[in-house]
C-alpha cells in the first residue's frame, strides 16, 4: 500500500510556528470553535504548529474530551458510596472498569459504541468496534474472555437495514469469531428511530488474578515507549485530512484511504497473546491501546497520568505509507497498536516477546524530566505541549438543558386508546403476531454467526437471559453479563426509562443465578446541541447514577455517544446498561426456560396495565405514548436476592426474565427454548393485560413441585409477589382458556423471521 | 499418553484440545508452530482457529509450518493425526486429506449444535464409538462445506473413509452431507465440528465428543 514517493513537503516546527504568529489555520475544518483556538494559542504562547493542531482537535473534540457530557457524568461519581466503591480496583477514567470477584480474580468489562463509522461502511465499522473494545481490555492487563453485542437497526424491512444489518453482523463475526472470543450475547431492536443512524455498541469483558492489573501511566524517567503491533497509515484520518489538503499539492499520487478503519483480527490475536506473555513475564510498567485519536490519545494521556515529561520521536513510528505528515501520523487511527512503557534494562526481552509473536515492535521515545511532551519528526521539533492540556484540559460545556415541548403530549397520547383484541380466538393469534415481530422473534440468524463455545468456558449465551462464562476452572467461579435498554420507554421518561433498563440488566444476571456487581453504560443519544437531547441525556444519568445507589452496585465506566441523528431528528435515547455479575460456581446456573417436565410454573413479580412503550403498541399500532412501567428498585433488589438464593440452594429448575412482549413472550420463549410445552393460568383478571403488559420486576421461574413450597416461603420471607401459573410438559403451550399452541406453529412463527428478512445468498 | 496440540499464530481452540485431551486422560502438550519438533508425543491433535489470518485460503500457509514437516514425517509412520475445523483444513492442505474445504452454501459463518453419525469406527480417533453412533457437538465454520471430484468421494465411500456424516439437515453444502473423513489407513483423521467442545454438559451441547479422544489412548504406534 506504499504510495509512489511525494515530494517532501516543508515540516511545520515549534520554531516556525513561534515565528509566524498570523499564518491562517483551518482549525473550524477540524471542529475547534474560534474560543477553543484561542484557548491553544494562549495555553501555548504562539500558534499551534500543524500536528498540535491536530492533537488539540481530535483530543477536545465530543467523542474524546466528553465536553459535552463531563458535568453530567460527574453525578456519577457524587452518587458512588465507598461501600459501592469496596469491590472496584479501577473505575471511570480508566480504559476500562475493574472488579474483584473473589479469589484473587478481578473482572475488567466495558461497553462502547462505534455507530457512526458501522453505518458508512457496516462491516469494517462494526468489526473495529469489536476490536476497539477488545484492546480496551487488553490495556487493564486482562485476558479478554467474552464479548457482546448490543445492536440497533431501523425497521427490519426498510431497504437501508438490509444493507447495514448482515454487514454489521459479519463484522463482529469475523472479527470477533477470528480473535477466538465466545460472543455471549447482546441485543438486536429495530426502530424507525435508528434509521440512518444504527448502534453498534461492542461490549468486552476481560479477566486477570488482581496483581496483573496495568493501569495507563507512563512513570519513570529513562523508561521507554514502545509502540507495538500494526504499522500505522492513512486509515481513520478522517477529518485532519484538511491539513494534508493544504500542505500536499495535487498530483503528488497520494490515495485518499477511507475514514472509516480497516480491521485486521488476526493481527489483534497475536497481539492479545503477546501482550498476555509481556504481562506474565512482567515486562510493562504502563500500557495504553490506540483506539480513537491514536498516538495523539495514546501518548498525551501516558504522559499526563505519569510524573513527568516525555519525548517522541515519530521518525521510530514504523509506517505503512510514505510521505505521512506529522499529524497524520499523530491522528491515525489504524487498527492493532499498542503502547507500552518498559524499564530500560526490559526493553531487549519485551522485543523479544513481540519478536516471538511476529509483532512489530519499535521504541518510540522516553519519559523524560520536564513536564512537557515533546515530538520530534525528521529531526525537527513539531509538538512542544503539556500533555494535560491536551488529554484532560479540554473545553467543558454547560450545554442548555431543556424539556422539549413536545414531551407533554407524548406522555398525554396514552395507549388506553388502542384497540385491545378481545376474545380467546383473537388474543391467541396475537400471541403468534407478537412472537413472529421482528422485535421479539428469533436471533439465531444473527447469533449463529457468532461463535460462542471457544475457549470451552461458555455455560450460557444466547437466547439466554444472562451471557455466562466461567472464569476459574477448578473452582468454577464465574461471571455474567447482561445488556439492556428499552429505549421508548427512555424517550418517554428518560429517568424512568434508563433505570428501567438498569432494572432489566440487573433482573437478567439475577435471573442466571449470579448475583449483580456492577455497571457499565453506553450512552447512544442524539444532538448535544439540541436542549431536549441534553435533558434527556441528564434525566438519564441521573436515573442511572441514583438507580446503582439504590441498588448498591457501581458504574465502573461507560462511553458517551451524542451525535446520533439524520438531520435534526435524533434516536430514540438509547442509554444501553451493561450489568456483571459473579456467581461462585457456574455449575449452579438456573438455565433459560422450561427444561424438565412436570415442574411447577411460578410467576414472580406483579402485572398491572401497563402498555406504555411496551412492544404490543409499537408492533401492533405503531404507537409510541403514555407512562413507561413503573420502575421499583427496592422490589427489583429483593427479587434479584430471592432468585440468586433459590440458585445457590437449588430451589428453581429453569428461569425466564419477564420484558419485551410481557409474559405471552416469556411462555412462548421459555418453552421454545426448553423445547417442551406448558399449561399455564393467567395472573390478571383481564387477560390481555396478563399477556402483554410489561410490568417490570417480574420473572418465571419453575421448580421440582416438592420444592414448590419452599421456593414459595422463599418468597414471602423476601417480600416478592409469587403466584403458581401451572406445570411443564406437553406439546403445546396451552394458556387459560386460549386453545393451545402446538410448538411447532410457535417456532415456525418466532423462528422465520429474520431468515425470510435476510437470507438472501449472493446470487451467482 | 502424550498428545501434542499445534498453536500456530491465528489458532484459537487449541486450550479447548488441549482441556479435552486431560479429560480423556492424557496428557497434553504444547506444540509451536515454527519448531521443527514434536516432542516426542504419541498424537497430535491440530485445532481449529483462523491460522495466520487465513487471508489466503484456509489452512494453506499453516501447511506449509515448520511443525508441519514433522507431522506429515510422522503421519507417514502411522501416528494418529486429528484435525479439527481449521486442522481439518491443514491437513487437506498438507496433502494428508483429500479434498478441500469450501465457504459455505449459506456464505455465512454458521455456528450450532450439529447432529453427527459415526460411520467408521475403524480409524484411530473413533475406535471407541459404535458404528452408526449419534453425537450431537457444536459446528463453527464459515468454510466447511467439503468438496472433491467425483473419483474421490466415491473412493472415501467405497474405503469407508467417510468417518462423520451431518444429520439433521446438511449446514454448509458439503457433499454426500460428509462432515469428516479419514486417511486410507485411518490414522489421520479430520472433520469440521468441534468434539473438544462436547466434552462436559455444563460448557456443551453434550460430552459426545470425548469418545474421540478417548479412541486415541488405544491407538498409539506400538
Amino acid at each position: 500500500m506504499v504510495a509512489s514517493s511525494p515530494a517532501v513537503p516543508a515540516v511545520d516546527t515549534v520554531e516556525l510556528a513561534a515565528a509566524s504568529p498570523d499564518q491562517p489555520q483551518p482549525y473550524r475544518e477540524l471542529g475547534l470553535k474560534d474560543d477553543e483556538y484561542e484557548r491553544i494559542r494562549s495555553i501555548l504562547g504562539r500558534r499551534p504548529t500543524d500536528a498540535e493542531l491536530a492533537m488539540y482537535s481530535v483530543m477536545w473534540s465530543e467523542h474524546c474530551s466528553y465536553k459535552s457530557s463531563k458535568v453530567h457524568l460527574a453525578y456519577f461519581g457524587e452518587k458512588t458510596t465507598p461501600a459501592m466503591r469496596q469491590k472496584m480496583l479501577a473505575g471511570i477514567g480508566e480504559n476500562a472498569g475493574v472488579v474483584d470477584i473473589g479469589d484473587g480474580w478481578a473482572v475488567t468489562f466495558k461497553v462502547e459504541s462505534h455507530n457512526h463509522p458501522s453505518y458508512v461502511e457496516p462491516f469494517q465499522g462494526a468489526a473495529t468496534g469489536v476490536g476497539g473494545i477488545v484492546r480496551d481490555i487488553m490495556a487493564m492487563g486482562a485476558r479478554p474472555i467474552a464479548v457482546a453485542d448490543p445492536l440497533r437497526f431501523g425497521p427490519a424491512d426498510a431497504p437501508d437495514t438490509a444493507r447495514v444489518l448482515p454487514g454489521v453482523v459479519a463484522g463482529v463475526g469475523t472479527y470477533g469469531n477470528s480473535l477466538g472470543l465466545p460472543n455471549i450475547g447482546g441485543e438486536v431492536v429495530f426502530d424507525a428511530g435508528y434509521a440512518g443512524n444504527p448502534l453498534v455498541n461492542a461490549l468486552c469483558v476481560g479477566a486477570m488474578r488482581t496483581e496483573d492489573l496495568h493501569l495507563a501511566f507512563a512513570s519513570g524517567t529513562g523508561n521507554l515507549i514502545v509502540l507495538f503491533g500494526a504499522r500505522t497509515g492513512l486509515d481513520g484520518i478522517g477529518g485532519v485530512s484538511v491539513l494534508a489538503s493544504e500542505t500536499f499539492s495535487d498530483g503528488t499520487g497520494r490515495k485518499k484511504l477511507p475514514a472509516v478503519q480497516v480491521g485486521d483480527p488476526f493481527t489483534e490475536k497475536v497481539l492479545i497473546e503477546c501482550c498476555l506473555e509481556l504481562y506474565h513475564a512482567g515486562l510493562v510498567v504502563g500500557i495504553q491501546d490506540l483506539g480513537g485519536a491514536g498516538l495523539s490519545c495514546a501518548t498525551s494521556e501516558l504522559a499526563s497520568a505519569g510524573d513527568g515529561g516525555m519525548r517522541i520521536d515519530l521518525d521510530a513510528v514504523p509506517l505503512r505509507a510514505s510521505g505521512m505528515t506529522a499529524a497524520e501520523i499523530l491522528s491515525s487511527e489504524s487498527q492493532e497498536r499498542m503502547c507500552a512503557v518498559v524499564r530500560p534494562q526490559d526493553v531487549e526481552a519485551f522485543l523479544a516477546v513481540c519478536a516471538k509473536w511476529d509483532v512489530l515492535a519499535n521504541v518510540i521515545g522516553e519519559v523524560v524530566d520536564g513536564g512537557r511532551l515533546v515530538i520530534t519528526f525528521r529531526g525537527e521539533t513539531v509538538v512542544d505541549v503539556p500533555p494535560r492540556t491536551v488529554a484532560h484540559d479540554g473545553p467543558v460545556y454547560e450545554r442548555p438543558v431543556r424539556r422539549g415541548p413536545g414531551q407533554d403530549a407524548l406522555v398525554a397520547d396514552v395507549p388506553d386508546r388502542l384497540p385491545r383484541p378481545s376474545g380467546r380466538a383473537a388474543l391467541r393469534a396475537e400471541i403468534l403476531r407478537m412472537a413472529a415481530s421482528p422485535n421479539l422473534c428469533s436471533r439465531a440468524w444473527v447469533t449463529d454467526q457468532y461463535d460462542r463455545y471457544v475457549r470451552g468456558n461458555t455455560t450460557s449465551a444466547q437466547p439466554a437471559d444472562a451471557g455466562m462464562v466461567r472464569v476459574d476452572e477448578v473452582t468454577g467461579r464465574g461471571i455474567a453479563v447482561a445488556t439492556d435498554c428499552n429505549a421508548r420507554f427512555v424517550a418517554l421518561d428518560p429517568y424512568a426509562g434508563a433505570q428501567l433498563a438498569l432494572a432489566e440488566a440487573y433482573r437478567n444476571v439475577a435471573t442466571s443465578g449470579a448475583v449483580p456487581l456492577a455497571v457499565s453504560d453506553c450512552l447512544n443519544f442524539g444532538s448535544p446541541e439540541d436542549p431536549h437531547v441534553m435533558w434527556q441525556f441528564q434525566q438519564a444519568v441521573r436515573g442511572i447514577a441514583d438507580g446503582c445507589a439504590l441498588l448498591g452496585i457501581p458504574v465502573t465506566g461507560g462511553n458517551v455517544s451524542f451525535y446520533n441523528q439524520t438531520g435534526d431528528r435524533a434516536i430514540l435515547p438509547t442509554p444501553v446498561v451493561g450489568v456483571l455479575g459473579v456467581i461462585d460456581d457456574v455449575a449452579r446456573r438456573v438455565p433459560s426456560g422450561f427444561v424438565r417436565d412436570g415442574d411447577t410454573v411460578v410467576l414472580l413479580g406483579d402485572t398491572r396495565d401497563e402498555l406504555g412503550g411496551s412492544e404490543w403498541a409499537h408492533h401492533v399500532h405503531g404507537h409510541l405514548g403514555g407512562r413507561p412501567p413503573a420502575v421499583d428498585l427496592a422490589a427489583e433488589h429483593r427479587l434479584a436476592g430471592l432468585l440468586a438464593a433459590s440458585a445457590a440452594r437449588g430451589l428453581v429448575t429453569g428461569s425466564h426474565d419477564l420484558s419485551d412482549g410481557g409474559l405471552a413472550q416469556a411462555l412462548v420463549e421459555a418453552c421454545l427454548v426448553g423445547g417442551r410445552g406448558a399449561r399455564v393460568e393467567l395472573p390478571h383478571p383481564d387477560a390481555f393485560v396478563a399477556l402483554f403488559a410489561e410490568s417490570a420486576g417480574r420473572v418465571l421461574v419453575t421448580a421440582a413441585p416438592e420444592q414448590v413450597d419452599d421456593l414459595l416461603a422463599a418468597a414471602s420471607t423476601a417480600g416478592v409477589p409469587a403466584h403458581v401459573l401451572g406445570t411443564t410438559g406437553g406439546p403445546a403451550l396451552a394458556v387459560g382458556p386460549l386453545e393451545p399452541l402446538p410448538l411447532p406453529a410457535l417456532r415456525s412463527a418466532w423462528e422465520g423471521t429474520l431468515p425470510a428478512l435476510f437470507d438472501h445468498p449472493v446470487p451467482g | 499418553m502424550r498428545i501434542g496440540v499445534i498453536t500456530f499464530p491465528g489458532t484459537l481452540d487449541d486450550v479447548d484440545a488441549a482441556r479435552a485431551v486431560r479429560y480423556a486422560g492424557a496428557e497434553p502438550v504444547s506444540l509451536w508452530h515454527a519448531d521443527h519438533d514434536l516432542a516426542g508425543v504419541d498424537a497430535v491433535v491440530v485445532p481449529g482457529g483462523f491460522s495466520y489470518g487465513d487471508y489466503l485460503r484456509a489452512g494453506a500457509i499453516a501447511s506449509l509450518a515448520p511443525i508441519m514437516t514433522e507431522v506429515k514425517d510422522a503421519a507417514r509412520r502411522g501416528m494418529p493425526v486429528l484435525g479439527i475445523c481449521n486442522g481439518f483444513q491443514i491437513l487437506c492442505e498438507a496433502g494428508l486429506l483429500p479434498g478441500a474445504l469450501a465457504r459455505n452454501s449459506g456464505l455465512h459463518f454458521v455456528c450450532r449444535d450439529q447432529r453427527l453419525r459415526i460411520e467408521s469406527t475403524a480409524t484411530a480417533w473413533t475406535g471407541a464409538a459404535t458404528a452408526g453412533q449419534e453425537i450431537l457437538v457444536p459446528l463453527k465454520s464459515g468454510e466447511g462445506r467439503f468438496v472433491a471430484d467425483a473419483d474421490t468421494v466415491a473412493r472415501l465411500e467405497g474405503e469407508g473413509r467417510v468417518v462423520f456424516r451431518y444429520l439433521g439437515g446438511n449446514p454448509n453444502g458439503a457433499l454426500a452431507d460428509i462432515a469428516g473423513i479419514s486417511s486410507a489407513d485411518g490414522r489421520v483423521v479430520g472433520l469440521m465440528p468441534h468434539p473438544e467442545h462436547a466434552i462436559d454438559p455444563l460448557t456443551g451441547p453434550s460430552d459426545d465428543g470425548l469418545v474421540l479422544f478417548t479412541s486415541v489412548l488405544g491407538a498409539a504406534v506400538g
